[in-house]
């Protein structure tokens, strides 16, 4: 069974909502992101979602943006991160899941990348730039593997979210776009449609820090993604980051 | 696999789920508007009383005479309103932008050449405009921006990256990511994810449509060779294709080599790229072996970016159009010896068009024709030229 189902599994019968982190891979360096991955399970996060870090993230805001350079001047590569996460699997059965750019992997081998993911213990990855139309890029190595492929949905999506939405794994990653409060984000509408129609859990990246705001959020859904507050945590504090991470993690969960 | 959008098994549409909506409203659009006899006959009214088209073809006969080689014409884009090729694309994006009801457009350049060209038709419509930069970009290119911003458009620096063409599009994608519902993403060349290449291309290919009944009325019969050079490939998509079905006309793409293909300052994506997904296209592009897209250089603003759009990569992968790529000084040499032997000063991007002919015409016999697409008009190149020749010039 895929660790993802597992969890949402086992959350719903606790009657709780997901808490998914995001944090970019190497930044500053991969060591940091190890220590933050496990500290933020061990403070409540039920997913990390690791950033493999790209030149051009397209779909990014400024401060993933940011995280990327810093990563890629560092020196991390795929191979490293894949490196790190073998070693991570030692310390954590909790899910994992892979943010990437479909060059990263079309480019590393998408066959021989799938592969690896299920033997490193990678349990989802979500491709910014790679559209439902176009998942026949990868489905049939994710699918031989067991490796789901996440789908992501906007109030943007319109017409197209029913379709996605029946025909998601894992979890469906919803985006808020910013600018609205949570106590009336405006988004009912479409986290409803959303709701009506998922085969799978649901979780809603609000782009919001307050630990009391994400709660409101996730109260509409699965789950919260929290990107891009630790992201920032890494560009203020680097590699002394970890213990206020740790704090903020346990402030997330106590609000969820 | 998907094939919606493909040339071979390059295209497709590989965008954030933020803008696919956005990318499947304007398919809708153009492929209602493509063959629609009354937005036909606007577009041909805008091409022949705003742009001036058709653009001359000319019988350079001093460079036919001085080269010793085949005869050659120059078609003459860089005649048109605003200076380049650029405006036929931008005419027909921005006529079908108000039939699909958008008000703001944003658009990214390079050289400023569709930055001006859409900044102009904004004015002409009547819509409200917003060009992405790269900021080394807006410092060599000053004129243009100054142009832009005469024109009512905001001109917006992009300071990421190294600041060039493939930053701007970064840009312009988070703005259209961002405001989706009421703004028309105006692409200027044959790239990103479909229907743009496809559509790009037919707003530019009365570029060789109007070359074969030129050529006819002039010579009786199609020219042996066309060279353009490539970028995105916009200018070179328009000037080859008409002729892609005939087989005897040699296609030849001139890249920008910067400071040689063969060193890390190069814009030769097809030289030395290799295919991956970016931009929403699976093209070839120059990349690292972790799918990393490089920083690219060339003398050329117009056509410093990592990729090519993805029919030519098709061209190239099929063997149909050659793909050379030519020096920062072999353009600037080029840039110096048509303006001296013609009288005509080409854009340092077009030069690179001419560069490559002139290594080819020798080659070719007296019997034989060569058409150069002479995209784009010099005047904005003036000064960097000079300056790369050590000349003090006041900018």
């Amino acid at each position: 069974m895929n660790r993802i189902d597992k969890c949402f599994e086992e959350l719903k019968a606790q009657g709780r909502k997901a808490l998914i982190t995001f944090v970019t891979a190497g930044d500053p360096d991969l060591e940091t992101t190890e220590k933050a991955v496990l500290e933020m399970f061990d403070k409540g996060a039920d997913i990390v979602e690791l950033g493999v870090p790209f030149s051009d993230p397209v779909a990014e805001g400024e401060s993933i943006q940011r995280a990327s350079i810093r990563s890629l001047s560092g020196g991390t590569n795929l191979v490293k991160i894949l490196d790190m996460i073998k070693n991570i699997r030692t310390k954590t059965d909790k899910p994992l899941v892979l943010m990437m750019y479909i060059n990263t992997i079309f480019v590393y081998g998408t066959e021989k990348f799938f592969t690896q993911c299920a033997e490193y213990g990678i349990d989802g990855v979500i491709m910014p730039d790679l559209p439902y139309e176009e998942r026949d890029e990868v489905l049939e190595y994710a699918d031989r593997h067991g490796v789901y492929t996440i789908n992501i949905l906007a109030p943007a999506s319109h017409g197209r979210i029913k379709k996605i939405a029946s025909d998601s794994k894992g979890f469906i990653y919803s985006v808020l776009p910013a600018g609205n409060d949570a106590d009336s984000c405006g988004y009912e509408d479409f986290l409803n449609t959303i709701k009506e129609n998922a085969s799978c859990p649901f979780a809603a990246d609000f782009a919001v820090s307050d630990p009391e705001q994400a709660g409101k959020i996730a109260a509409l859904c699965d789950g919260m993604i929290i990107s891009p507050a630790v992201v920032d945590i890494m560009e203020k504090h680097g590699r002394d980051s970890v213990p206020f991470i740790a704090e903020y993690t346990a402030a997330l969960r106590k609000a969820l | 696999m998907s094939k919606i959008g493909r040339f071979g098994e390059f295209g497709g549409q590989y965008v954030p789920e933020t803008v696919m909506n956005a990318v499947h409203e304007l398919e809708e659009a153009y492929n209602k508007y493509k063959d629609d006899p009354q937005f036909k006959a606007e577009l041909t009214q805008l091409y022949k009383d705003y742009a001036g088209r058709p653009s001359m073809l000319y019988y350079a006969e001093k460079m036919t005479e001085d080269l010793g080689g085949c005869k050659v014409y120059l078609k003459r884009e860089d005649l048109n309103h605003t200076g380049s090729h650029k405006i036929n694309n931008v005419l027909g994006q921005l006529l079908l932008a108000k039939k699909m009801g958008k008000k703001r457009i944003i658009a990214e350049t390079g050289a400023g050449q569709h930055g001006v060209a859409t900044a102009t038709v904004c004015a002409l419509m009547g819509l409200e405009c917003c060009v992405y930069m790269g900021s080394t970009d807006v410092e060599r290119q000053s004129l243009n921006v100054y142009r832009m911003r005469l024109l009512g458009s905001d001109v917006v620096s992009v300071d990421s990256g190294t600041g060039t063409l493939k930053d701007a599009i970064n840009e312009a994608f988070h703005d259209w990511a961002a405001n989706i519902e009421n703004t028309y993403y105006c692409i200027g060349s044959v790239m990103g994810p479909y229907p743009y290449p496809q559509m790009v291309r037919d707003f530019q290919k009365i570029i060789s449509e109007e070359m074969r009944a030129q050529m006819m009325e002039k010579e009786g019969k199609l020219p042996d060779c066309v060279v353009a050079c490539v970028g995105g490939g916009s200018n070179a998509m328009g000037a080859f294709y008409d002729f892609i079905g005939d087989e005897q006309v040699r296609l030849v793409g001139a890249e920008a080599g910067g400071l040689g293909a063969d060193t890390d300052e190069t814009a030769a994506t097809i030289t030395k790229g290799s295919t991956g997904i970016f931009h929403g296209m699976k093209s070839i592009f120059l990349q690292d072996e972790f799918g990393q897209i490089a920083p690219v250089y060339s003398i050329s603003a117009g056509l410093d970016y990592p990729g090519v759009g993805p029919e030519h990569a098709d061209l190239h992968t099929r063997g149909r159009a050659d793909y050379v790529s030519i020096t920062d000084e072999e353009a600037v040499c080029a840039f110096e010896y048509l303006s001296k032997t013609e009288g005509i000063i080409p854009a340092i991007e077009s030069a690179h068009a001419v560069a490559a002919a002139l290594k080819i015409i020798p080659t070719m016999s007296k019997d034989q024709i060569m058409v150069i697409n002479i995209s784009g008009r010099g005047d904005k190149d003036v000064y960097q030229v000079a300056r790369y020749r050590g000349v003090e010039v006041q900018n």
